[in-house]
């Protein structure tokens, strides 16, 4: 059973899509770790223990931090979010994007005798690929909590539009087969995702995907995303609930909290005033019959 | 449907593949480059036609419209093969390194009435759009001054491999990160009519540019400085905003916002009044069908698709506009190499200033050129 409050990383990080203004208010707040530690004990402490942060080099630290303090955090819960895209695009700017692939996938040596002698990929070759970007990416969380692992939105609708979705099936299956994880999604096209997911046969899958009152980065549109909350199966997880703050907080809970089968909300906040009155929202209008496991 | 297809599997190619790929009007017939390993890819894995040379693409597949993604140096010729066989063009930016050459494709494609478009995606930014609005309906009266900046964490030491990090290809800051502010400038006020104290300058490349500053001069309007640089790791990725200064008001604009300032609340623009005025993305952005790294790069695709299917050719980004933004850059490197030297030792600032008032007094025009010699 997941949580349904996450605390998301976004804050931490700087990314704000309302205002660059604000990213860097953030990125200035929690330019020591230890501000970053203050806000994630504080969301602890309000009851929400599971943290869904992508592979940033940040988050190593932190990882590092709950390792180091397994008496305070015992049951802190892990759902790492990979890869964190911008060193790949910025790699690839610089390096080419082979070039970009072959710096984040180490001990490849076949890798790069392929791409050297330009010999052909059979379909287990990519899925070789696939499985040690996962492991490069899954190594800052060794011994810790991480039972669902996602694959983070510009990968997944990226190769969703190119029509390349084999590496979907090799991630799902080797996140449950090495690390005894539930794979999840996270996507801006909700509705063209699921149907691929249900052509490879990935049932009941997580699904991570903007779900808010105004639509905003809801492609297929509101309308198919309401009708895909009720008809079809699978687990959601609802993000930007607030549309970047676009809307009030109140409304844009109680919104998210009528529709059917959402299975969790993740949020980020800055401060334990905002994390407090977020999850008073949520206690207020959860409905789906979950309960937070405090 | 549109039948298309693509040259240049790199990273532009790849995030235009999946969004045309995705898109309900397009038949993606076929996929160019000369990497077999990135052809293989996307062949077994993608199910996609693949070829390794254009001509044989064109014959074979048929394609009515292109999108050409490949390093800046190959796009002159690769557009104007398919102009000549009757194909719409998509090109990615910068258009061409030799702006005469991006004029003639302009004008051929012109005479052979094919959609022609140019992948300066922040014309699509609806932030950017609020603003060229705001613009057209004088919310801030005459423009005086405009500050274009972009910064970004692309280079940050000695390395890299790829096109981008060498001038001959058209890599480097200029093209590939100032292109953008400069190409809005152009969007909004049209061609300067010159450039001065342009600084293109190198930090950790070692075969290109880095940096870029410069002024430009719009006749009859504003002045414009440029500000760029694509060695700063205090962005996240890659930032451009502008400010601009008018008469009656401010317009400050990046990707997430646009925010005015108003001196009087003569509602000249509906939904704006006295003092500061705040837009976000979130309710200016239009839905786009499909999104993978930012609604404008699916917005200009949708666009491209549009004008062919409608026939239009009022093309909001034409390789006639590209055109300008490639003439404007190479005025800027010009520009920078005309540097005017500091004097060496003798003879002393006394004598020079001396000679200077001397020829002054003689009566001499002193051109720019009569300058430059002089002090060199």
């Amino acid at each position: 059973m997941m949580p349904n409050l996450l605390f998301g990383d976004n804050q931490f990080f700087g990314i704000n899509h309302m205002s660059e203004e604000k990213a860097r208010a953030q990125a200035l707040q929690f330019q020591d770790i230890k501000e970053v530690f203050k806000t994630l004990d504080a969301a602890y402490d309000e009851g929400i223990r599971t943290f869904m942060c992508t592979t940033h080099d940040r988050v190593e630290e932190i990882c590092n931090y709950v390792r180091a303090n397994p008496n305070r955090y015992r049951d802190y819960t892990f759902y790492p979010c990979m890869p964190y895209a911008h060193k790949y695009a910025n790699a690839a700017t610089e390096e080419g994007v082979i070039g970009a692939i072959k710096k984040f996938a180490p001990d490849s040596g076949a890798w790069s005798a392929a791409v050297r002698s330009g010999v052909s990929l059979a379909g287990k070759d990519i899925s070789g690929i696939t499985r040690l970007l996962i492991d490069s990416e899954m190594k800052m969380f060794k011994g810790l909590r991480t039972p669902v692992i996602f694959l983070q939105n510009v990968v997944v609708d990226l190769l969703l539009g190119l029509g390349m979705t084999e590496p979907f099936a090799v991630f799902s299956d080797h996140v449950r087969a090495k690390y005894n994880a539930e794979p999840g999604f996270i996507t801006m096209n909700l509705p063209l995702l699921l149907d691929v997911l249900d052509d490879l046969k990935i049932d009941n899958p997580i699904v991570c995907s903007n779900i808010n009152k105004l639509g905003f980065r809801m492609c297929g549109g509101l309308g198919a995303y309401e009708e895909a909350l009720r008809e079809r199966r699978f687990r959601a997880i609802a993000m930007s609930v607030f549309a970047s703050g676009a809307i009030p907080a109140s409304e844009a809970i109680s919104w998210v909290c009528d529709q059917p089968n959402v299975e969790a909300i993740v949020f980020g906040a800055s401060s334990r005033s905002n994390i407090r009155s977020t999850k008073g929202l949520v206690d207020q209008f959860w409905k789906n019959g979950h309960k937070l496991l405090a | 449907m549109v039948r298309l297809a693509l040259v240049g599997l790199g990273k532009m190619g790849l995030s235009h593949l999946s969004i045309v790929r995705a898109h309900p009007e397009v038949n993606l017939v076929g996929v160019c480059d000369p990497s077999r390993f990135m052809l293989e890819l996307l062949g077994k894995n993608a199910g996609l036609e693949t070829f390794n040379d254009l001509e044989t693409m064109i014959e074979r597949a048929r394609p009515e419209a292109i999108i050409v993604a490949t390093p800046s140096r190959f796009h002159g010729e690769i557009v104007r093969v398919a102009l000549e066989r009757g194909i719409h063009v998509f090109c990615e930016k910068p258009f061409c390194l030799d702006w005469n050459e991006s004029a003639d494709l302009s004008e051929l494609a012109e005479r052979k009435a094919l959609v022609n478009q140019v992948g300066y995606h922040y014309r699509f930014v609806a932030s950017f759009q609020e603003v060229k609005r705001l613009l057209e309906a004088n919310a801030i009266g005459d423009v005086t001054h405009v500050l274009a900046e972009a910064y970004g964490p692309v280079v940050l030491r000695a390395a890299g491999s790829s096109w981008r990090t060498q001038k001959a290809e058209g890599g480097g800051c200029l093209y590939d990160y100032a292109a953008h502010p400069i190409n809005l400038l152009n969007w909004y006020f049209g061609m300067p009519a010159r450039v001065g104290g342009t600084v293109i300058k190198k930090i950790f490349s070692r075969d290109t540019d880095d940096e870029v500053y410069g002024t430009v001069f719009f006749e009859d309007g504003p002045s414009a400085q440029i500000s760029v640089n694509w060695s700063d790791e205090s962005y996240r990725k890659m930032s451009v905003k502008l400010s601009i200064w008018g008469k009656a008001g401010r317009i400050f604009a990046d990707r997430q916002e646009c925010k005015v300032y108003l001196r009087d609340g003569t509602e000249s623009v509906t939904g704006y009044s006295k003092g500061w005025n705040v837009r976000h993305t979130t309710e200016l952005t239009e839905a786009v069908w499909f999104y993978v790294r930012g609604e404008e790069y699916s917005a200009q695709i949708d666009y491209f698709v549009k004008c062919i299917a409608s026939g239009s050719h009022e093309n909001v980004n034409s390789f006639a506009a590209a055109a300008q933004t490639d003439q404007l850059m190479s005025m800027m490197r010009d520009d920078a190499q005309a540097v005017i030297s500091a004097p060496s030792a003798s003879p002393s600032v006394q004598q020079r200033k001396r000679v200077l008032f001397g020829r002054l007094e003689e009566g001499r025009a002193v051109t720019n050129d009569a300058k430059f010699a002089f002090w060199r």
